[in-house]
């Protein structure tokens, strides 16, 4: 088994040798990778449902054709990304060539997790891989069938000077992380990354985190309260509540709350039926202490279990859950969820609910049900939260043109789509200026002038908005 | 008043929501602009004592390009901070999707002190554009602009919104226990180091601009006059006090006479024949540096200059040979003026020489041949590359400006600060309509629902694209419609033409 180190260095060899970065290598991998997720989709599946009896359906929409869209898009668009930004000049710089030139980075590393075990890896080497970087997968340990999976598949369909899969546990990974990368993406927890950041500051190596949190929802005013049940209980319950962008739980008013329960209710029994420990759709909480850690909470909880509840440690399972009169103390509110229990807490008016989500961290997603749309906005400027969105859960997330990423204690750094690309590129400001004109750089020169001043002053100003400079050349 | 009092003010007059509103922000970046221009006087005073910098150098070399920003940031924001629309899907495309920038909250910016306003008010302008409160902390090296900055600041800004906090090292440190939503540090890597550290503890994130030896490669087939003028003039600048001077010379040996001696003539004429005497040449801020760059001479041939007088911290304009990447003045950024010169034999050795060594602020490469500079660029990696010319790529507010690798992290100018001191929020605004369409991603799922939903939530729609499709299809149906009254023969084939065109087969 090569040490971490040797990988690092055979993959740094290989960066320097600049195999990466020609347009084609990277859209050879990328089919390749294309193609692993075409021929093994079979094996996938099984993996994820061994490790989190991820439902078909989910694990195809959710990892799946994530992965191959995103894989598309960047082969679709690679050739526009990787050319030359001309930018606006001023007068002074008017016959250079003035671009920005994206540049790989070189080593990075990809740290995944486990809820989204295969997306989660596959998504980010989509931009590392078309940014012309060499990059070290290292996958949840814990999602043990899908690591195994990664480590058998990667080898056989990507380059192996320019990438490789680490597997191992968090001693695995602090061993890592004392080795120096270009990059290093994290997603997970807030205490994790916190040691992540330190140890990419020994190197100053810049870093992404896609973190978590609690994500509230909030349902106000006038709204279509069936519709908006499904959209949540859809949201809250795909990949048994697991995802870091679940609303994590509900603020409404007591009427409003008492038209949702009935409406959850009947939602969650079409999804699911009448015994959700039977429905092949319902997944399961990915390890025995993950499903004793949500079992403690709710527990501990001072709030009232109105729908679900049932639970049975042999299978991991707990069943669809909302629980009523939670107070913001309570033990559900204390920490992100990560599961199948639904909080519902009262609030008397909008500005209440805005000031309870202030008090807390920035969350990874906020969401607002409501047909009232001054109610959307008035949320939408009161508060701040990596994404947001109005009238239903998680979807903002499949848009491969909006940054997915948090703000605060959810994250730093965005990616999916182009934004995959720019995280895991450099931008080099290049000027490439030309011989002649010398005589207007005697303005520059010293000794210094006071009349040079006004019209180094004049040369040097980019053109304002609706303003078209004329050449002096 | 207390580091956390003043934070805390700070964060609580964030909270009230006041910095947000444009018209605010504009407020305070005019009142920026107007105290650059009102206080022309005192802020030269105190760099001259600072820097020993005259009047004419703090306008060219610190004002003018604050002023450019803030014209730029007033004339531009309401563009920068409105919301960037994007693609969308097929299923959200009766749906309002866009990028909403927002402020992050209370920011840290800590300056350096060679151009003390350039790096510290130039991110100051970026926080106020994005809406955010910061605590500005000057650099205690430029002791006088670092007081000047106390006194005035608050005279012109929002005394609760924008504090300055003064001080050494321990204020720093203290300061860095505190909490803030992003740091912006312009300084050397071992303190950037200390600095990311302090911030990991919160989940802060941090722009670093740092530093290093920047390079510059003297391609034998150029106009070897002309530039050496421009490294002679981008190296002594401020003494050699820039993050970006041109921090040594790669040359061929057969070369390195003539460009010897074009420095000497450009050094005499820039600063006359004795450096000392003239009031455009700078001196070196402390006695620590200054003892610290005479010590890199060390092992070195004085080809020009060498002159030192320790009571004026003044090192004359010096170029040194004989040098290697064993010696000591190639061991750390220099930051001084002393310009060394490593003979390589040629482009390929140049490139290789530069990519052992970490990856630098900037690139200089001097060369006539466009193919040469292109595979520069190709070949090494920087912050950024300029070719024929030295230090100019900071003046132009469209190129981002920072670091990679150790020279640092993010980068700003113009719109750059703004988005780098800025949330970028991916907005989703749907309504509860439609709902039959989210039939397709409830369970029970079947195989029929799966298909469906593959098309309908994860394929891309190009909406323009589909306008654009639109409007040529009404355009043909017209002009067909036009043709068959006049025309009926072309009319058909016309339909023909058209629907290949489009890939139908009719």
């Amino acid at each position: 088994m090569e040490s971490h180190g040797k990988v690092i260095d055979r993959l740094r060899t290989a960066f320097r040798s600049r195999v990466t970065v020609p347009l084609e290598f990277r859209l050879s991998q990328l089919r390749s990778l294309l193609s692993l997720m075409e021929e093994n989709e079979a094996q996938i599946l099984e993996a994820l449902h061994k490790d989190l009896a991820k439902p078909k359906f989910e694990a195809v929409l959710s990892e799946i054709e994530m992965v191959v869209n995103d894989i598309c898009y960047a082969i679709d668009n690679l050739k526009y990304w990787v050319q030359p930004d001309y930018v606006g000049k001023n007068l002074a710089t008017k016959l250079d060539d003035c671009f920005v030139h994206r540049e790989p980075l070189g080593v990075v590393l990809i740290i995944g997790a486990w809820n989204y075990p295969l997306q989660l890896v596959l998504l980010p080497l989509v931009g590392a891989i078309a940014a012309g970087n060499c990059a070290v997968l290292k996958p949840s340990e814990i999602s043990q069938a899908t690591e195994a999976l990664l480590a058998e598949l990667i080898p056989k369909y990507l380059s192996q000077e320019c990438f490789s899969v680490v597997c191992g546990g968090a001693e695995a990974t602090a061993r890592l992380l004392e080795n120096r990368f270009d990059h290093i993406f994290y997603t997970g927890s807030q205490a994790v990354a916190r040691s992540v950041l330190q140890a990419a500051a020994v190197h100053l190596t810049p870093v992404t985190l896609e973190l978590g949190g609690k994500c509230p929802c909030l349902l106000y005013g006038q709204l279509d309260i069936p519709a908006a049940a499904k959209r949540l209980a859809w949201a809250k319950y795909f990949n048994a509540g697991q995802s870091c962008v679940a609303p994590d739980y509900v603020l409404c008013s007591r009427q409003v709350r008492d038209v949702l329960l009935p409406a959850l209710q009947q939602a969650l029994h079409h999804f699911y039926g009448p015994q959700p420990q039977r429905s092949v759709d319902m997944g399961r909480i990915v390890t025995e202490r993950h499903w004793s850690r949500l079992m403690d909470l709710l527990g501990r909880s001072g709030g009232r279990v109105a729908i679900g509840g049932e639970s049975s440690r042999e299978e991991r399972y707990i069943a669809p859950t909302v629980v009523v009169d939670v107070q913001e103390s309570d033990a559900l509110m204390q920490e992100e969820i990560f599961g199948p229990i639904l909080p519902i807490l009262t609030i008397e008016s909008l500005e209440e609910g805005i000031e309870l989500i202030n008090r807390r961290e920035k969350p990874l997603a906020l969401y607002v049900f409501s047909d009232e749309s001054k109610a959307v906005s008035t949320v939408l400027e009161k508060t701040s939260s990596g994404g947001f969105c109005s009238n239903d859960g998680i979807v903002h997330m499949t848009l491969p043109g909006l940054p997915f990423g948090g703000v605060g204690a959810s994250g730093m750094g965005s990616y999916h789509g182009r934004w995959s690309f720019e995280t895991f590129s450099h931008r080099r400001g290049c000027m490439l200026r030309g011989w002649g004109l010398e005589k207007i750089n005697v303005l520059r020169y010293p000794p210094y002038r006071d009349g040079s001043l006004s019209w180094l002053r004049w040369a040097t100003t980019t053109k304002k908005k609706g303003w078209s400079s004329c050449s002096v050349m | 008043m207390h580091h956390s009092n003043v934070v805390a003010r700070a964060r609580k007059a964030f909270l009230t929501g006041r910095s947000k509103a444009l018209s605010y922000r504009l407020s305070q970046l005019k009142g920026l602009r107007r105290l650059i221009t009102e206080k022309q006087r005192d802020i030269a005073d105190a760099l001259r004592k600072d820097l020993h910098k005259s009047e004419n150098a703090t306008q060219l070399y610190e004002m003018i390009g604050l002023e450019g920003e803030i014209d730029l940031a007033v004339s531009h924001l309401s563009e920068w901070a409105a919301p960037r629309p994007v693609e969308q899907s097929l299923l959200t495309v009766a749906d309002e999707v866009y990028i909403q920038p927002e402020p992050l909250g209370v920011v840290l910016i800590i300056g350096a002190w060679n151009y003390p306003w350039a790096v510290t008010v130039q991110p100051l302008i970026g926080a106020i554009a994005a809406g955010n409160a910061a605590v500005i902390k000057p650099s205690e090296v430029s002791s006088h602009t670092s007081k000047v900055m106390e006194e005035l600041l608050p005279l012109y800004l929002d005394k609760e919104l924008f504090p300055v906090v003064t001080g050494g090292v321990v204020q720093t440190q203290e300061l860095l226990k505190q909490r803030f939503d992003h740091i912006f540090y312009t300084g050397n890597s071992t303190v950037g180091k200390v600095v990311m550290e302090a911030a990991a503890r919160h989940l802060t994130p941090v722009t670093l601009e740092l530093g290093g030896k920047s390079p510059c490669y003297i391609d034998k087939d150029c106009d070897l006059s002309v530039a050496c003028r421009r490294i002679t003039w981008g190296k002594y600048v401020n003494c050699g006090q820039t993050c970006i001077a041109p921090d040594y010379i790669l040359c061929e040996p057969s070369i390195q006479d003539k460009v010897v001696k074009e420095i000497r003539k450009c050094i005499k004429e820039f600063y006359t024949d004795d450096p000392k005497t003239c009031p455009d040449y700078s001196r070196i801020v402390s006695l620590r540096h200054f003892r610290r760059i005479v010590a890199l001479m060390e092992g070195s041939s004085v080809a020009i200059g060498g002159e030192t007088d320790e009571a004026q911290c003044y090192i004359a304009p010096t170029v040194l040979t004989e040098v290697t990447s064993e010696s000591k003045v190639m061991q750390e950024e220099i930051f001084g003026p002393l310009l060394p010169i490593i003979p390589i034999s040629g482009t390929d050795e140049a490139i290789e020489f530069i990519n052992k060594r970490e990856k630098p602020l900037a690139l200089y490469v001097f060369s006539s041949s466009d193919k040469m500079i292109k595979r520069m660029i190709a070949d090494t990696s920087s912050g950024a590359l300029l070719a024929n010319d030295c230090l100019v790529h900071y003046t132009l507010s469209d190129l981002p400006f920072g670091g990679v690798g150790s020279s640092g992290m993010g980068h700003y100018h113009g719109r750059y600060t703004f988005d780098q001191l800025s949330h970028l929020r991916s907005c989703l605004i749907k309504k509860l309509r439609m709902e039959r369409v989210n039939q397709v991603r409830y369970p029970p799922h079947t195989a029929q629902k799966l298909r469906w939903a593959r098309l309908f939530l994860l394929k891309r729609v190009d909406v323009g694209q589909w306008r654009r499709a639109a409007q040529a299809v009404a355009l043909v149906t017209l002009a067909a419609y036009v043709v068959q009254v006049r025309r009926p023969e072309r009319f058909t084939s016309i339909l023909y033409c058209t629907s290949y065109t489009f890939g139908f087969n009719v």
